[in-house]
């Protein structure tokens, strides 16, 4: 499973991309392990508007995930 | 339509007349072209990033729903990701339509929405350091007056 971060994200977390060996079955499952790993961005995970899109598609609420899923967390989107 | 998203300079003249070679049934192309701008000697630079494979899709989307709305006969979107300094094309939109209102009007619609809702995360980098920036509020409101306002009668014409 791929873990991607985008903007202020990234700097919370220290990094941008992370591939889980072993990955978690939910979207609820995969937030609290990282939440688990670091308080910081669990809690910047939480926060309005931050929305999440597995193999780039948003969802809304939990969602189930597959072992190959590309999960993006999408802090509120600036425009270009 | 044409979405494209490139770490590379543009030169929005070179885009703009490739856009109208060619086209023997399009009376009017509107183009627009957003520059990076500095806040007085202190910005460095904007770092624009884009989530690839997922941007460029829901611009795209926009842009189907603004083509089909004001009866476009193509469209160009092409926006810088990456760093940029001041004075460097950022973003080039041009419409073509028969006639100018529908490509004044969609090329409009496309700007708000490239600056509030498009899927993008910007850095402003100045003498003090780096910043994350939000969409301003008249950003926002700008976006806003084409969800309330009810679609031309383009489709009805065309029947």
């Amino acid at each position: 499973m791929r873990v991607l971060l985008f903007g202020p994200l990234r700097d919370v977390a220290g990094w941008r991309e992370r591939t889980l060996a072993s990955p978690p079955p939910s979207l609820a499952a995969l937030k609290a392990a990282l939440a688990r790993d670091d308080a910081a961005l669990g809690q910047a995970l939480d926060r309005p508007g931050v929305q999440a899109a597995v193999n780039k598609a948003i969802v809304r609420g939990d969602a189930t995930l597959c072992a190959d899923a590309e999960v993006a967390f999408l802090p509120p989107m600036s425009g270009g | 339509m044409t979405v494209r998203l490139q770490s590379d300079p543009f030169a929005p003249g070179e885009l703009l007349a490739a856009f109208c070679q060619g086209r023997r049934d399009v009376g009017a192309v509107v183009s627009f072209t957003g520059l990076v701008r500095g806040e007085g000697e202190t910005t460095l630079a904007l770092e624009l990033e884009a989530y690839p494979g997922f941007t460029d899709l829901e611009i795209g989307r926009m842009a189907d729903a603004a083509a089909l709305r004001h009866g476009l006969i193509d469209v160009l979107i092409v926006h810088r990701i990456g760093r940029m300094r001041p004075g460097e094309p950022i973003v080039f939109v041009a419409t073509a339509a028969a006639h100018r209102r529908a490509a004044f009007e969609a090329a409009d619609q496309l700007m708000d929405y490239l600056k509030s809702r498009a899927p993008f995360w910007k850095k402003s980098v100045d003498v003090t350091g780096e910043r994350w920036i939000e969409p301003r509020p008249q950003d926002y409101q700008d976006a806003q007056r084409w969800d309330d306002a009810p679609a031309p009668d383009t489709l009805e014409d065309r029947k």
